[in-house]
């Protein structure tokens, strides 16, 4: 049932796009109650997700940079 | 000062999505947005001769853009500005007939604030990103803001999934240092 720091903080990233297990997330849970340094990493973690969901961030398609990068060339 | 140097061919891979996320903010719609970024490569390529090496070429490239934006704006203002004047209380007849007190501003809504809190946040997050190593910053991207599977990325790039976790370890790590400075 005990994990690794280095397992919890590897369930604690996936969790951060659903893709832990809920047996994972239990486990994390479990670790987390013990372990103040990945309490910590996961609170940090965590926010930085909601940062990151608060922005709206954007990025161009590879496909609309290579065109982009195309273009560009052909003016060099 | 160091002077800096412009290095044309690298812009894309460097400043495209952090062109692209200041044009979406003032424009709100990414077709326009992303002729905007390509005109202000084209027009930055057409003036490196002008570049005198005194701002960082990211600067210089979003100094471009700005000026972009305001033209965007003259030119669309200019089509139907000059044909007419409209001065309307009430654009659809839906709500005709209400008066001009429903339409003032909420003072206790703070939608105004949190956007551009929002839109800051969303530029010093891509700067975080900007900063990180080529491979790291690529896949958070990936699979960040653009949420493809982990599978998906893996067979795109050639990595197995273990190997994606630690980049996304080191990215996550990294970006928290990086915003625990310039954003908290």
């Amino acid at each position: 049932m005990k994990i690794s720091c280095e397992q919890a903080s590897h369930i604690c990233n996936k969790s951060q796009y659903k893709e832990a297990g809920f047996w994972e997330i239990f486990r994390l849970r479990l670790h987390i109650l013990t372990c103040k340094a990945c309490a910590s990493f996961t609170k940090k973690n965590t926010a930085l997700t909601s940062l990151c969901e608060r922005a709206g961030l954007n990025t161009l398609s590879e496909a609309d940079k290579e065109s982009m990068k195309k273009d560009l060339e052909q003016r060099f | 000062m160091a002077t800096h140097e412009l290095h044309p061919e690298t812009w894309v891979d460097q400043y495209a999505d952090y062109l692209f996320n200041y044009a979406v903010a003032r424009v709100s719609d990414a077709e326009i947005a992303k002729d905007l970024v390509q005109e202000t490569f084209f027009a930055g390529l057409n003036s490196a001769k002008n570049y005198k090496g005194d701002a960082a070429e990211r600067t210089w490239l979003i100094a471009i853009l700005k000026r972009k934006v305001i033209d965007h704006y003259r030119k669309i203002n200019s089509n139907k500005g000059k044909a007419e004047v409209r001065i309307n209380y009430n654009s659809d007849s839906e709500s005709e007939g209400d008066w001009l007190e429903e339409q003032v501003a909420d003072p206790f809504s703070k939608d105004g604030d949190n956007t551009i809190e929002n839109e800051e946040l969303g530029m010093a997050i891509q700067e975080c990103i900007s900063k990180l190593p080529q491979k790291q910053s690529v896949v958070f991207k990936m699979k960040t803001i653009q949420g493809m599977s982990t599978e998906d990325i893996c067979n795109e790039l050639g990595i197995n999934p273990s190997n994606l976790w630690v980049i996304i370890h080191r990215a996550r790590t990294a970006l928290m240092g990086c915003l625990n400075q310039n954003w908290f």
